[in-house]
């Protein structure tokens, strides 16, 4: 039995394409995937991610859990509502997760993690509590909806719906957020658009995502989804990077804070780490196909492999992003098998696209 | 979803349907293009090209995959559509009149072996089940 959102019925009654979506039951898009892209490009969309799961870290030793626990510093977080994308690692540095962690007060942080993967987050967190408990709590939200709002127009039309958090959110910077009640608003996202992400009360769920339809704002699939967070160059869990791998080879060597005294897990593994592989961008030069995930590149620094691959509906060519080795040179021509065929690819850099315009030149 | 009742189809999700001139039009059926979702490529066979019956010899990639068309029947391929080529979003458009390729069957009676509408129903019904 697939698990439901709170906007399961919404879905349904605009018409979704559903699918199993590591056990939940999501829109993978309302008629074409490509158009929803483009709306989201070129004015505002909303996705249900309420199977991602809100986890709320309380307590006083709350940032003491955190600088153990996550990749990057949390020390970076001092300003009452600052985000910050992080990386939880095991002690062999590898990528248990990734995720995007709110400051709101000492006592109180606030994790967004992947729905994959909540379960063994929650268990991980849970192990590495041991020396902070009793007064730190792990409490995850299956209460919470999460929504995100996104597109140049996408603030504009999320104070059109709900006019009372204008004022509260209007002054929000890039990767802020503020709590105002119900509704928990951040300026982040997973498109390379300006937006919202929202967390709110299931039960507030369907009549904010209504109150969002009627100004205009369109419905968008995790199809949709996919292929913007691609062209944003931004790196899907399971599929870019994994336990297998630690973030100095899946092009995330910005997020991990080795300046720092402080310790954290998978520390003292990523020291010891020679790297020899990084994530690249990649677009198809040739005719003939689709890059996809797990096809090989073929290069005269060593091989590779695609880790996302799609077609960029904003660049009308296919476009991905690829394990290739540490020194390739950006601009380099690569092979890509391609079922039964060589096409040659060239290594750029990524993003793809931001806020709407094309970064490849 | 409605299956054209002129047209024969292939338990692959092919649909055939036999011109005045004697070849054999082929396509990808609406069931197929839903499948697969918007349609970004189009690979044909070679015009002169002679394919056996579900022989591989045309590719389709949507956004979220790729995907091999089958010969129907056996013959030789006569005729690609560039027009799906050019535009492959054509077919999500309208499945039934963005045809492939065309084949001139080695033998004609060959169609009497594939689907109807009523068992390619069926297929597609046990499929979403």
């Amino acid at each position: 039995m697939l698990k439901q959102t709170a906007l399961n019925a919404a879905h349904r009654a605009l018409g979704a394409k559903m699918v199993d979506f590591s056990g939940w039951d999501m829109p993978l898009h309302y008629g074409s995937q490509i158009e929803e892209h483009h709306q989201v490009r070129r004015d505002a969309g909303m996705f249900d991610v309420s199977h991602m799961l809100t986890i709320d870290i309380e307590g006083p030793p709350a940032r003491d859990f955190l600088r153990l626990l996550l990749a990057n510093n949390i020390d970076r977080l001092q300003i009452p509502g600052k985000a910050m994308y992080s990386c939880m690692l095991d002690t062999r540095g590898g990528v248990l997760d990734d995720l995007i962690v709110y400051y709101l007060r000492e006592d109180w942080f606030r994790v967004v993690v992947n729905a994959a993967t909540c379960d063994k987050d929650l268990a991980w967190m849970q192990t590495q509590r041991a020396g902070f408990a009793p007064i730190l709590n792990i409490r995850p939200r299956r209460d919470m909806a999460i929504m995100a709002v996104q597109g140049p127009h996408a603030r504009e039309k999320v104070w059109q719906a709900a006019p009372e958090i204008r004022a509260v959110t209007e002054s929000l910077k890039p990767f802020q957020a503020a709590d105002c009640a119900p509704y928990f608003v951040g300026r982040t996202g997973y498109t390379g658009e300006d937006g919202f992400e929202i967390i709110l009360p299931a039960a507030h769920a369907p009549a904010f995502w209504a109150a969002l339809h009627a100004v205009g704002v369109k419905p968008i699939g995790l199809g949709a989804r996919d292929t913007l967070r691609l062209e944003a160059g931004m790196n899907l869990y399971g599929q870019d990077m994994d336990e297998t791998v630690t973030p100095l080879e899946s092009g995330l060597t910005w997020t991990v804070d080795m300046i720092a005294e402080r310790d954290f897990i998978g520390k003292a593994a990523l020291k010891e780490q020679v790297v020899a592989r990084d994530l690249f961008g990649m677009v198809l030069v040739d005719k003939g196909g689709v890059l996809r995930s797990h096809q090989k590149v073929r290069t005269t620094y060593g091989d590779g492999e695609i880790t996302s691959g799609s077609f960029s509906p904003t660049l009308n060519q296919s476009i991905a992003l690829a394990r290739l080795p540490k020194h390739i040179p950006i601009g380099e021509l690569v092979q890509v098998e391609v079922r039964d065929k060589l096409l040659s690819a060239k290594v750029v850099k990524y993003p793809f696209v931001r806020n709407g315009k094309s970064l490849i030149g | 979803m409605t299956i054209p009742s002129g047209l024969k189809y292939t338990a692959s999700h092919e649909w055939a349907r036999l011109e005045a001139d004697g070849t054999v039009s082929v396509g990808i059926t609406q069931h197929a293009q839903d499948l697969l979702g918007d349609m970004v490529y189009v690979e044909n066979p070679k015009v002169g090209r002679k394919v056996a019956a579900k022989e591989e010899c045309a590719v389709v990639e949507s956004v979220k995959a790729a995907s091999d068309v089958y010969a129907p029947l056996a013959g030789e391929v006569v005729a690609v559509n560039d027009e799906v080529v050019n535009a492959p979003e054509k077919i999500n458009q309208d499945a039934y009149g963005a045809w492939m390729f065309k084949l001139k069957p080695g033998n004609a009676a060959d169609l009497n072996g594939l689907l109807d509408a009523a068992g390619y129903k069926a297929v597609v019904d046990s499929e979403s089940h």
